[in-house]
Formats: structure tokens, sequence, C-alpha cells
């Protein structure tokens, strides 16, 4: 079924008894040629572009609650490409480019809106790093404009320059940056997929990943075992504990990261703008809800729910930025678990094990990347070869030390 | 949230850095291979569960302490100073 | 219009309120609900999504529909206010939101009659072509017609607090079940919090007769009330919410401090509290729901409770003609309040077969309505029963699905509430917060006896925990009937049916989401929007779950559970921000300087949290470029005075001090002599560059370490876990000192000169060889002296203890301008170590090695540090690394920015021909140059190579000269002359 105005229009003059299913409930097969473990958004892409780019079709996704029930279901919507190390600068420009294509090829409206995004900077020094940041943005032939003070005032004239804790210097404006609608996102994708003939495979949870002389032979579900030469696992936020199926220890320790909406408004903010003093990025869904979240909550934890003191700090963050959003209400407040790496960036790599494939670690940038993420994942599970713009996520650049640490935080988790 | 420290009482998990798991009280001696950095810096068990996890009680009595408590409940079982010989084990 | 003899308003204080500017009057003790209703205003709002007229339909903080902006003097506005929780107040204006450009007639209404086209999930199927459209047209419309109130635009300048409090119990709701709760554990001498959400404290008491203990309700809650007044041990809070279960027994709270107020007179608007509790007790009720019919939605149609609260708490008759709708003994008991207050009871509709018959007025057993009409409030509705169809005329319907505890906290850390069918309804996991216990109406418990029982049950069982003793105080008689619901959920029909009022989800919209495969809970409510709005499915969460089990062909347990998330009420951001508003973010750090710096007239900047002079103009200078070559030629060829007490001190003593340092630093300083400073390299254990900076050994085993400034904390912080979770055996202890030490530099040829005239006794040149250090005497006061330099000049660094620094500060200046120098700042700091090749936190910004800034051969190979084997790993050095070098431009004159990236001349400024990046850069008056610090690829091979520098972001592209980063003075001679 092929979604369009003028499908809506013709539904509705009959009752919109015609929709059908937006992807199949099978039941899972003895045996498929891959099988991805986790139904989110990285694990779908993957398995739409590995039936897509790859011509496969005899492939699962499974999912152990409900289809992009994770982290792409639960983020504060943002998508960009303003990375300035190389090996990310390419996997997120790879990424934004499938993003402007997204709503063509799904034939699914995700609603990506490139409304621009702007990071504040607040002192000469952050200036020549968000410098830096631009030009990298620019070689690698997306966009970036380093605005000045009056710069910002012009877009954003609703800041509080006058007396913030720490005064607008300026922002580097990215204006392909934007948001997109997370949920149909994933669904998006689930439905590219099934009609591909991938089985979607939900409240099927992995228990174990069988392995004979060092190369994997399938998996051991609640739904029973299921055969496969490959496997992929994509299950950022339980990534450790799927690993160790397989007898791996990961460089991942697990962290809850809250985000927060208000009751809807009328339009009041037009970009997504990112605060780094204060650790604090907002934007406005189409809804009219400001959605906005921070940092971490800074302990490991597994429990989709964060404490008060990174939610005070948020807000008042937004408060010494912009007080106009003093009486909007919070609505609503959730947690995500992330996979934090130790130099914040992801993981798409071949394991020790053959057949056995990971992409995993992807902090809390994960949402803008889904397309990538997928893309490449397919192209390593398919070719078994990393993709060109993913050759740096190696599962072992912490032994060697070659890492992709754009925060320069350093070896701990938590920090990046 | 709320941590007990030994030497303050019980006091709100804002006054406390959090650095990472207790492996980091184990570190490798001069020459250990590369895969023993490895594992002391960067891999982890991530139990979804109980874990053992170095705090600072930074805005307060600057002791470093290792709290025994459960990643899924985020309830806190126990907590000792880091400098007590039995912290490592 | 108003009941003679009913209600708890003080008719005696009328006061004047507008909405949507008509002037209304209503009585202290009213919401601006119960007002409206006097006042026959039905017509509230609009509807989120088809703009439909909605009226009230609630009494509480749940209400969906009627959410309004409530207007201030000077433009400020609170958008999404809940009329039926907003007190009324003398003046109060409001508006009413999300229409255009009446309330009556708002053009958008238009997406009603377009409903067949807007269901579930339409825009995911269309507004895709042609995607440019996307954020010009579609995206656009789509925004300005979502959205509920305005946001003024305007800063919010009214105050906010916040605050701490601890008890042994907090109360959560003060109905009947949380005052015998509070009351138990009051008397038994515990600290008690009582928090209560309504500005008055009783509950369903408030608005629904009954005896207890042989007296009204409410009598018999002010007798309770005013015995926890009395008591010490006791708060009562009214008007507080609590928000937020969290971990370790906190609880968040929003106390609308003066909402009801028309001049807060000085008093915040909202306070947000962290209530720190032994035990909660969950006594905050149930929420009554509504039931999804045709056209369920219109003004006038609202829930029986609220009915009787309208009617009995604020003398109020929601309608001429009422009817009721209901599947349980709520029916009989809202005719009854409506009937004693002289209100028309048109007709009760009960849809259970054998609905018990009592009073005088028209019983339709077995019924349910099919529809409604009324344009902008209810006319009349459609009766459907064995018998056929009837229409009813009526301007008010009474609604009554049945009850749903308020199992809101019990949800928040992640506790799945359970289904009882006995109730039809969820109530909360056993232990689901731990030490919160539900009690009463919120644990299923709906008579005033069981309340009662109950609410004593949890304070024991509180107490209890505790390891308190408590007397069991003697029940008092009440009320104790049975609750029978026979559940009704939606009533089949072909039109819409509304299940969320507020987000227009309705019966279709769920049963749309089920035949598209979006079956599971979650899925229904992402696809739908169900839960999402104002209300957080208050009102529709069990209902629209019903539907979609009914849809799916499973039962309501099986097909999922209802869950909330923190904050029980929305709450402003300015309340949880409070405190953060302009320079409240984070704390100010100040020199004893800066009141002699900001008398010269320098700009203070930010530095990490600290403020420092940017540069110190001088008349005639007309930008900081003048001010800044000044200050650096005065240091290169007289001397200068800088403030430098911002970088980190730490006091290290201990017979293992040497030691401690030798682990943490890379090179050795176990064989360092008192009275000797060395340059010292620290790394993370990640083997990147930590900090750097100067340690001076001021006596035997006693150190003094400096930090950079932004590193101060962080050194601190690596030195203790160090020493406590690594060698807590080693004898070695340590303080920062930052603060109770001001620190000054004193840099250029004369600053010995300088020093001399303020020193008690004069230096020796032959005891102060560069790097000495050690006691010295300012006037009078102990000191101590630094031969240390950041600008390659012959310069010291004394200290003071900090309450001599102003006057010190002062007194170096002054002298200093007398030989022709004076104070510099931060600017021109940075040109002097710029020249010198100097780095800082642009070079070591967390991804640096030591291998990078050319520092290998400081990590001693004699010993282990601190990320001596990480540094070694393969990645972290060698040729493909991007090395420190100097840049000279071609043509001097030229300017060149920091951030610009590197290519080889000739090449392609793009990603793949990347040679590093320029970190930062000075226009060097000694020089007669530009000059530039950056990283490039394997740099330390390519001195004397020319370098294509490309800055995009400030459309440079130059070329530049290669060479070591040393520009000035090599050899170091003038800072050791």
């Amino acid at each position: 079924m092929r979604y369009s105005g003028l499908k809506v229009i013709t539904e509705g003059l009959f009752g919109n008894k015609g929709w059908r299913p937006a992807w199949r409930n099978p039941e899972p097969k003895a045996e498929y040629d891959a099988i991805i473990i986790g139904g989110g958004g990285h694990g779908l892409s993957t398995a739409y572009y590995l039936a897509r780019n790859h011509g496969m079709r005899n492939i699962a996704v499974l999912e152990k609650g409900y289809l992009g029930g994770g982290n792409v279901g639960r983020n504060t919507t943002i998508v960009r490409a303003n990375y300035f190390l190389p090996g990310n600068s390419e996997f997120y420009s790879h990424s934004l480019k499938l993003w402007e294509g997204l709503e063509a090829e799904l034939n699914y409206n995700v609603m990506h809106s490139q409304r621009g995004l702007i990071n504040l900077f607040h002192s000469d020094g952050q200036r020549d790093a968000f410098a830096r940041r631009g030009n990298s943005m620019v070689n690698q032939g997306d966009d970036a404009i380093l605005l000045d003070r009056d710069g910002v005032r012009e877009l954003l004239p609703y800041l509080d320059f006058e007396q913030t804790r720490f005064p607008i210097y300026g922002g580097l404006l990215h204006p392909r940056g934007g948001t997109a609608r997370h949920d149909a996102v994933a669904w998006g994708y689930a439905r590219g997929a099934d009609r591909r003939g991938v089985d979607l495979i939900q409240n099927c949870e992995v228990t174990g990943i069988d392995i004979e002389n060092g190369r994997v032979t399938g998996v051991q579900t609640t739904r029973g075992a299921i055969r496969a030469r490959k496997v992929g696992i994509l299950v950022a936020g339980r990534s450790g504990q799927v690993a160790a199926m397989a007898g791996m220890r990961l460089p991942i320790e697990s962290h809850v990261l809250q985000a927060f909406v208000t009751e809807g408004l009328k339009p009041v903010i037009d970009h997504v703008i990112s605060f780094g003093m204060g650790h604090f990025y907002i934007s406005q869904s189409d809804k009219g809800g400001l959605v906005f979240g921070g940092d971490i909550d800074f302990y490991a934890s597994y429990a989709s729910r964060g404490n008060l003191p990174m939610v005070e700090h948020v807000m008042e963050a937004g408060m010494t930025l912009m007080p106009m959003i003093g009486r909007a209400k919070v609505l609503r407040s959730w947690g995500g678990i992330m996979d934090m790496t130790p130099d914040g960036s992801p993981i798409i790599d071949k394991t020790d094990i053959d057949g056995l494939f990971i992409d995993c670690g992807w902090n809390y940038g994960g949402f803008k990347a889904v397309p990538a993420s997928g893309w490449c994942m397919a192209h390593l599970m398919a070719t078994g070869e990393s993709h060109a713009v993913a050759r740096r996520f190696r599962l072992n650049r912490f032994l060697t030390g070659h890492l992709l640490d754009e925060e320069g935080t350093g070896s701990q988790h938590n920090l990046h | 949230m709320r941590i007990p420290c030994p030497l303050c009482g019980p006091r709100d998990r804002r006054e406390f850095y959090y650095y990472g798991a207790d492996d980091y009280l184990r570190r490798p001696e001069e020459g250990a291979p590369p895969e023993a950095w490895d594992a002391y810096l960067h891999l982890r068990d991530n139990p979804a569960g109980v874990t053992r996890d170095l705090w600072h009680h930074e805005m307060g009595c600057s002791a470093w302490l290792v709290v025994t408590r459960n990643t899924v409940t985020h309830e806190v079982i126990s907590v000792r100073l880091a400098s007590e010989k039995e912290a490592a084990k | 219009m108003r009941l003679q003899g009913k209600g708890l308003i003080d008719r005696t204080k009328p006061l004047a309120f507008r909405f949507d500017g008509t002037q209304y009057t209503g009585f202290a003790g009213d919401t601006l609900a119960s007002a409206l209703l006097a006042n026959g205003v039905r017509l509230v709002g609009r509807s989120f999504k088809y703009h439909r007229p909605r009226g009230i339909l609630t009494a509480g903080s749940e209400e969906p529909n009627a959410l309004v902006e409530v207007l201030e003097a000077g433009g400020q506005q609170t958008p999404n206010t809940r009329a039926t929780v907003q007190e009324l107040y003398e003046g109060l204006a409001a508006r009413s939101q999300n229409r255009f450009p009446s309330l009556k007639r708002d053009l958008l209404a238009v997406n009603d009659l377009m409903s067949p086209f807007f269901g579930a999930g339409f825009y995911y199927k269309t507004f895709m072509w042609p995607r440019a459209f996307w954020e010009t047209i579609y995206e656009p419309a789509i925004r300005r017609a979502a959205g509920l109130g305005k946001l003024s635009g305007k800063h919010d300048e009214a105050l906010y607090e916040k605050a701490f409090a601890f008890c042994d119990v907090l109360v959560i709701g003060s109905g009947p079940a949380g005052l015998m709760a509070a009351l138990t554990a009051a008397r038994a001498g515990a600290e008690v919090i009582l928090a209560e959400e309504d500005s008055r404290m009783g509950g369903r008491l408030l608005s629904d007769a009954g005896e207890i203990d042989g007296q009204e309700g409410l009598a018999w809650a002010s007798g309770v009330l005013a015995e926890l007044r009395g008591l010490p041990n006791v708060r009562l809070m009214t008007r507080t919410t609590v928000t937020g279960a969290y971990d370790g027994g906190t609880l968040s709270a929003l106390e609308r401090v003066s909402h009801h107020l028309a001049d807060p007179a000085g008093r915040p608007r909202e306070c947000f509290w962290r209530i720190v509790a032994g035990r909660a007790v969950l006594a905050a009720g149930a929420l009554e729901r509504p039931i999804a019919f045709e056209d369920n939605d219109r003004p006038g149609i609202m829930l029986a409770s609220a009915v009787r609260s309208y009617v009995n708490r604020w003398g109020v008759a929601p309608g001429r003609k009422v009817t009721i709708f209901a599947n349980n003994d709520t029916a009989r008991q809202t005719a009854d309040v409506l009937v004693a207050a002289g209100v028309q009871v048109a007709a009760v509709i009960d849809s259970r077969a054998d609905a018990p018959t009592t009073g005088d007025y028209r019983l339709y057993r077995g019924a349910t309505i099919v529809g409604t009409q009324g344009r902008h409030g209810l006319e009349w509705i459609s009766v459907r029963d064995a018998n056929g169809e009837r229409r009813v005329e009526t301007d008010c319907l009474a609604v009554s699905g049945g009850w749903n505890p308020t199992v809101h906290l019990t949800c928040h850390m992640n506790g799945r509430p359970v289904w009882n069918p006995e109730i039809a309804a969820f109530v909360p996991a056993e232990n689901a917060v731990p030490g919160l216990i539900p009690c009463g109406a919120a644990a299923g418990v709906f008579s005033t006896a069981g309340c009662l029982a109950d609410g004593q049950r949890a304070a024991l069982a509180a107490l209890d925990a505790l390891g308190r003793k408590a007397p069991t105080l003697a029940l008092p008689k009440a009320e104790d009937g049975t609750y029978a619901i026979h559940p009704l959920w939606a009533v089949e029909g072909a039109r819409r049916a509304w299940l969320d009022f507020a987000n227009d989800v309705t019966v279709k919209d769920v049963k749309l989401a089920a035949q598209e495969n979006f079956s599971s809970v979650e899925h229904m409510k992402r696809y739908t929007t169900q839960g999402m709005a104002p209300d957080q499915g208050k009102n529709s969460n069990v209902g629209a779950l019903a539907v979609l089990a009914d849809a799916t062909g499973r039962a309501i347990p099986e097909t999922g559970t209802t869950t909330f998330r923190p904050p029980f009420v929305p709450t402003s951001i300015a309340a949880m921000g409070a405190g953060g508003r302009a320079a409240g973010f984070a704390p100010q750090r100040f020199t004893t300087s800066h009141a002699a710096s900001v008398e010269r007239g320098a700009p203070m900047i930010e530095a990490g949290l600290w403020y420092r002079p940017s540069y110190f103009p001088r008349p005639g200078e007309t930008n900081w470029r003048e001010s800044c070559d000044r200050e650096v030629q005065f240091v290169r060829e007289r001397v200068g005075v800088c403030d430098v007490s911002t970088l980190g001190k730490i006091d290290i003593q201990g017979a293992d001090a040497g030691r401690f340092l030798d682990l943490v630093y890379t090179n050795t300083f176990s064989t360092l002599k008192p009275g000797r400073v060395r340059y010292g390299l620290m790394l993370r254990e990640d083997g990147h560059v930590m900090d750097d900076g100067t340690t001076a050994c001021l006596g035997e085993n006693h150190y003094l370490m400096t930090t950079t400034t932004a590193a101060a904390g962080l050194v601190m912080r690596h030195l203790e876990f160090v020493h406590q979770a690594l060698h807590p055996d080693w004898d070695v202890r340590f303080i920062s000192v930052t603060e109770q030490w001001a620190q000054f530099a004193v840099a250029g040829p004369r600053s010995r000169d300088l020093l001399n005239s303020i020193l008690d006794e004069k230096l020796k040149p032959e005891d102060w060889p560069f790097m000495a250090c050690g006691p010295v005497r300012v006037g009078g006061v102990a000191g101590r002296l630094f031969r240390i330099s950041f600008s390659g000049e012959h310069a010291y660094e004394v200290a003071v203890p900090a309450r001599y620094g102003a006057a010190l500060f002062r007194d170096l200046v002054a002298r200093a301008e007398t030989m022709g120098g004076g104070a510099y700042g931060m600017e021109a700091l940075n040109v002097l170590r710029i020249e010198k090749g100097l780095i800082t936190h642009a070079e070591i910004h967390g991804r640096t090695t030591a291998f990078d800034i050319g520092a290998e051969k400081m990590i001693s190979a004699k010993k282990d540090c601190i990320g001596k084997a990480a540094a070694a790993r393969p990645g972290m050095i060698g040729p493909d690394r991007d090395q420190l070098v100097g840049l000279r431009p071609l043509s001097p004159g030229k300017a060149i920015g920091a951030g610009a990236h590197l290519f080889k001349q000739g090449e392609a400024a793009k990603r793949e021909n990347d040679q590093g990046y320029v970190t930062s850069v000075c226009w060097s008056p000694t020089l007669d140059s530009h000059l530039g610090l950056a990283f490039l690829r394997n740099g330390r091979a390519r001195h004397g190579e020319t370098i294509r520098l490309v800055d995009h972001m400030r459309k440079t592209d130059v070329l530049c000269e290669v060479c070591d980063p040393v520009f000035l003075d090599p050899t170091g001679g003038r800072a050791r002359g």
C-alpha cells in the first residue's frame, strides 16, 4: 500500500476501512540468512538496508518488546552532521544525506525538519573550537556559519543577552541541522523492511547466542531456537548483556539520560538550540511541546528514569539562557539507557566470532545516526568489510589508542 | 538518590561525583600487557543489577567511596571507604 | 447560577474578574471554573486538533479542556492554566486559547469538518511531496494550527524558590485517608508533612456530604486539622502537589505560593520542594473517568464528581436541567445531591440493567447515550434503551465511568500497576516505590470508613518501618457502602466518541491503530497521541486501553497496563529551575584584585567560574588590540603585573609526598630540592595530557603544586583518587589552598627592581636563579616568591595570604606604572605565551598526548606514572599524529584564525586532504607578525614547509611557514638572565 495525500483523501471518504497493517506479525522461521537482534532504529534500518542494498530477503529482526521501544522512541529528536573529527565527520555527513531523502525512500513522513541548529559559545576559546568544528563541517561538504553575537540575536532574540551567567559570544549555525519525528523513523523503516520481506518478530527475547567452533550458528529465544549464519547485535542500552551471551566484555557502561517535554504551546522556538556551558538543548515539536534535555545522570543505570539533580540543572540552564520559557510547564520526563563508550564514539564492527557483528556504543548520539548506522552495518554484515564512512568505529580502538574523542574528556565512560 | 557516606551520613546524590566501576581500584602493575590496561580502563561487566562503583564525596568530606548498589532499582546496598584495605577485593 | 445556602465560598467577598474581555463577578473561595459556571459560561476552550468547542470537564488538576491564559500586567502571561485549579482573585484576567479570531468563531473549526482525513497518524502518510514544501509550507501550517496557549516571549521575571524539607512521614492528600494517616503519625510523635494539592484540606469531604463520627464529614476534618495545626511536629502544606517520586525517599513537590493572590507582595509565585521522607503515605484519592459515546465532548458534559463539587463546594448549579449517565452507583449519589440542592434532574441513564431505583427522577436502566447536540453547549442527548431511542433536553450531563485510583506516583520508579477486576481499575503494585505506601481510594478503597481505616493502617506501617511505636486510634464511624460497577468504556456508534479530549483522540482512532497493527499499547499511544496531552492520559488511559483490548480481542491485563512519568502535574520550568536565572546558574569566583581591575576599566571575562581582566585600557586607546600590544611591550621591555591567583594551588605534605608526585607527574619530583621549582606534565590514566604546571619544593616533604585554572578541581579529585584508592598506605596529605593565597606574576626585565622596592629584604641574584622559590616578607607579611615565567621574561610570582591580595596588587601596579609598566590582562598573557610557544588548554584539549606536544621525553623511563602505559599505545604516537608546530604567515600582516584547518599547498580544502588545525593565534608586537600554534600531521618533521591555512568561517586562505612553536628566545636566555 502506497501512502499519499490522495490515498488519505480516498480512504477518508470511505471510512478509513482500507488501511492495512503497517507490518505483518510473522511467526519465527527455523532459519534465516541473517538475524538482527534488536528492533530499534538501528536494527530496523540495518534490516531495511540489508534487503534494499544487498538483496537479502530471508532476514528476521528479533525484538524483545515492541518495535521502536528503545532509544529511538525516547530521545530529543535532533538530527545534525556537525562532528569535527575525521572518522565521525564523514559518517554523520552520510547519515544526514540519507535523512534528506528518507521520506521518499520509505514512503513515510518522518517529518525531517531542517530548521537549523545553533551551538552557542561563550568565550574566545570556545569560538575557536567551534570555528575548527565549522571548518571541519565545510571541508566535509556540509554547511556551517559562524555567527557573532548580533547574528545570534537576530535569530534568537529571546535569549537573555544581558544577564545570563555565561555571556553569549556567538554561535555556530548548522542550517541543515534539525529534528525529525522519532517514532516515525522506526515505523518507516519497519514498514519498509516488512515490505521487502523482512520478518519483524516482536515479543521475542534472545536468551542465548549459539556458537560452534568460533562461528555463530543461531540464537536461542523465548520463542524457540532460530538458526542463522549471520547475526547482528543492535541493542543499545543492553549491549553488554547480549554481548555477554557470546562471551564478550564491551568497552561500555550504561547510563540514563533524561529528557523533557512541555505542554503544547504556539510556535515560539523555531530552531534547535544547544547551550554548551549549561549542557542544555531545546527545540519545539510540531505539536508545540518544547522538547529539551541535558547531560546524563552520570551514574551507571538501567532504570530508564533519573533523579532530581539533573532535572533541576537542566531547568536552571534553561532559565539562565532563555527565561521566557519559565512559564512553560513540563508535562513529562523520561529516561533512556545509553551505551557510553570511553571516547564517546560508536562501534560498528565484526567480533572475534565468525558471523557475529555488533553495532553499539552510540552514547547519546544514536538517533541521528539511525540511517547511516543501518547502512554501514548492513554493508558490513553483507560484505564482511567495514563501510568507508564507518571504518574507524572499530571495537579494538581502545586497545590500540586510535580514539575518536570529540569532547576530549578521556576514557571515563560517563563524560561523553 | 541518597548515599550514606561513612563519614558524613546520608547525603543527596548532588554532593557526589561519580567515576565508574570499581575496576579502577585494581590498577595493573607497571609493564602489564596492553590487554590488562584495556580491561582496566575500558572493558566493563556493566551489570544490570548489583554493581560496585566509585563515588567521590566532592562537596563533602572528599572521601572516595565504594558503593554497592543496584543499577536497575538504584537501591544503595552498602558503602565503604575506598581507602579501606578490603575495598579493592 | 448560584445555589442559595450551598458552598464554601465567602459571599461577603465578591471578586471581579475578566474572561475574554468580559467582566464577571465571583466570590472568594471560587476557582475560575466555578466562577465561570456560576456566570453561566460553558464554552471555555477549543480542542487541540479539531478545534471543537469545549467546556469544563472536571474540578481538579486533571482538567483536559478548560485551559486558559492568565494575563498579568506588563504583558506576562501563563498559558495552559487549568481554570479548575486557578483560584479567583480580584482583577483576575484570563483569555481562552487556541482559537482565532474568537472563541465562538474559530476559523480552524473547519478542521472538524475535515476529520475523516485527519485520523490517527494521517500526517505520516502525506505531506511528503514535494520535499521542499515540508519546511516552507506544510510544517509552518501544522505548527501554527497546533500548540495550545502562548508564551509571552518576555523573560519570566517573577520570583521562584526551591527548598529542601525532611520528615519522617509525608502524607500526600488530605481526604479521610490522608487525615487519618497524618493524625496517627503525628500523635506518635513523628515529624509529619501533610501535603494537599487543593487550596483547602479535606479532599472529597469538601464536595461529598456524609457523616464521620456523628458529625458532618467536613466538621470532623476541621477538628483533625485543628489538632494537627497545634502540633509542633506537623507541617501542613496546601496548594502543594507532590509531583514526583525519586530514589532514596526523595519526592518533589510544587507549591503554588501566590497564584491565588492579586498582589504577591514579595512572595514567590511557586516553590519547588525536594522532600526527603522516611516514609510517604499516598492518600491522593481517585480520579473519576468518563465514558466514550458519540459527541461526548460538548460543553456541559462533565464528570459526575465535578458536578457534585460545583454544587456542594462552590454552590453552583452547572445546569438547569441536569442528566446523569453512569455505570455505577455514582448515578444515584449525584442525583440525590442535585435534588437536595433544588436542581432539576431531567433523567438518569444507568448502563446497568439492574440499577437500583431510588429518588424522584426518571431512570433509564440498561441504557446508553448515543448522541448529543448543541453547538457551543449541550442542548439535548439521545438515550437508547430496550424501548428504543429518545431525545432528552438537558444543558448539563454528569458522566461517571467509574474511578481510577491515583496510582501515578507509584509508577515513577517503573512500577506497573495491576488490574483489579472488582473495581475495573488499576491499583498500585506492591512496593512499587520503596517507602511509598498507597492507601484509601489511591489503593482502590472507595468507602469513607474504608479510607479512614486504610489511612491508619498505612501510617502504622510507616511508623513501624521507622521503628516507632504508635498507639492505634479508635476509628471514627462513617459510611461503609459497597461500590458496584459494571464496566462500560465506550458506547458503540458510527460517529466520533472521544477518549482523550485534550488531544482529540477518539475510539475510531484507537481502532484504526489496531487495524494498522499498532496494537501494542505503546504503539497505539504513540500512533494516536492518546495520553500525551496536558492531562497525560489521566482521563483517558484506561478507557483507551479497554477499547484497544476490545479491538484486538484481548483482555485488558494482557493488552497492557498504564503508566505515568513525572511530574504528576505539569510543572513550570521556572519553578524547577529556580535560582538559575541570570548569574544564578553557576557560582561566580572573584580574585582579590577584582575591584581594582574593574576600577581601571578592565573588561572582566569568564575563566571557568572565575572572572579575570581581559586588558587594562588607557585613555586614547580605541580597541583591545592597542591595549594588548602596549601591555605586551611593557612586559618585554620593562615590567608588568598580572593576577594569577586563579591557578589551582595544592599544598602537599608527607614522607611519601615525593614518591606521590613521581606517580602523578610524568617526570621526577622526588629529586627536587627545597627552594627549587620544576615544571611538570600530568597525564590522565588513558595517556592523554591532563594538565601541566609547576610544583615547588617548599621544604623537606613539603610541596606546592600549581594547576591550570581550568583543571584545578579535576586535578584535586585525581590526586585524592590516586592516594585514597590506589595508595592509601602512603604517608601523604594535601589540601587545596587556591583561595588562601593571592598570587601575582611580576614579569619583565625590571621585575626584580619592582620587587626589591616592596620586599622587606632585597633579592640577591645568586639566591634567586631561574626556578628558585622561597619565603619572603612583603611589608611585614610572610609571603612566598617563585622565580618562574609564563612570558619568557625574567619573572617572578609573589604570593601573600589572600586578605593582603587587594592591597598588594594596587601597590605592585602603582609601582610598575612609575617604571613604565603596569597591569596586564588575559589578552597580553596569551600573546606572551604564544610568542614563547607555551601551551594552554587550547592545545591540551583532552586529545593531546605528550608525544604531540614534543614532551614524550618528559615521561621518565625510570619509573611508573599515571598514564604511562596507555600513552605507549600505537595510536598515541608516531608520524600519523598531529604535532605541535608554530605558524608564521608568509605575509606577516595577514591575520590567521584559530580553528582554521591546514592543507598542503595546492591541495583542495576538503576533509580527505586535512593536515591539521590551528589552536591559538595572536598578533605579536614583539615580532611584528601574526603567529599561530597548530597541530600538523607529522609536524615536527615539516619545519620550513609552506602550508595552506583555510578558514571558511572567517573567509581566509593564507600561506604560512611551519616553524618551531617557540618563536621568541628559543634558548630561554631572557627568563634565565
